[in-house]
């Protein structure tokens, strides 16, 4: 059965179904804006109710690097807005190993606890999803 | 010469230009993302350490201290507040930013 909202027909079963989301963030804090857009998208998504991963690659790894000071820059340090993120129900943050060890870093350098994942098993991730959304 | 990178050394190819392009005795400084190659471990230490041989190499600390990188400088580079960049820039006769 389907009603009719505005021009735009919902079914009403599709209406209630879960998409695999997944967010990849590949760039570094402060020099652009990507990285706190994609927080920012992120946070707004946890209103939909949908099956959300959060993916820190490259540069990405950056973002969850603990100790941020951004007092001299004058610019807001949104690192520990990641530690937040369980409270909206979005608790599955990934970050690929061969990312981490190219930076000298390991899952104690990062604000939050993330699981890390080889290059293959992210792409396995990847695939799964419904949507993929790059920051 | 004062040679200034703010790119990330793992994201673009600005800092690997600079090191080619910078000679003997000119400084390079790193600010912003850029400050990424001045830390241990990272795709363009090997690079950096040749290029202390003979060359200065600045960091600006502000901005590493808001990556958290501020304990993870390489040996060798120097650090540097605004004022100090203000100085790099009255000291050189002229300056490029490897945007």
């Amino acid at each position: 059965m389907t009603e009719t909202t505005g021009g735009v027909e919902l079914d009403e079963e599709m209406s209630g179904v879960i998409k695999k989301f997944m967010f990849v963030n590949r760039k570094a804090p402060y020099g652009t804006i990507y990285a706190l857009e994609g927080l920012e998208v992120v946070l707004i998504s946890a209103a939909f109710d949908q099956d959300v991963s959060l993916v820190f690659l490259d540069d990405g790894i950056y973002q969850l690097v603990k100790g941020q000071h951004t007092k001299a820059i004058d610019v807001k340090n949104f690192s520990p807005t990641y530690r937040a993120l369980e409270g909206y129900d979005i608790e599955k943050l990934y970050v690929e190993k061969e990312s981490l060890e190219a930076r000298n870093l390991t899952v104690d350098n990062l604000i939050v606890p993330v699981e890390v994942l080889t290059s293959a098993e992210m792409a396995a991730l990847m695939t799964e999803q419904d949507v993929v959304i790059s920051f | 010469m004062l040679h200034i990178v703010n790119k990330s050394p793992s994201e673009r190819n600005t800092l690997d230009s600079c090191l080619r392009m910078s000679g003997k005795g000119s400084a390079v400084l790193l600010i912003e993302d850029g400050v990424y190659g001045a830390t241990k471990g990272n795709i363009a230490e090997g690079k950096i350490k040749e290029a202390l041989k003979d060359r200065s190499v600045y960091a600006l600390w502000p901005d590493l201290e808001a990556r958290g990188m501020q304990d993870a400088v390489i040996e060798g580079v120097k650090l540097v507040d605004y004022g100090g960049f203000v100085d790099l820039v009255a000291e050189h006769n002229n300056a490029q930013s490897w945007l």
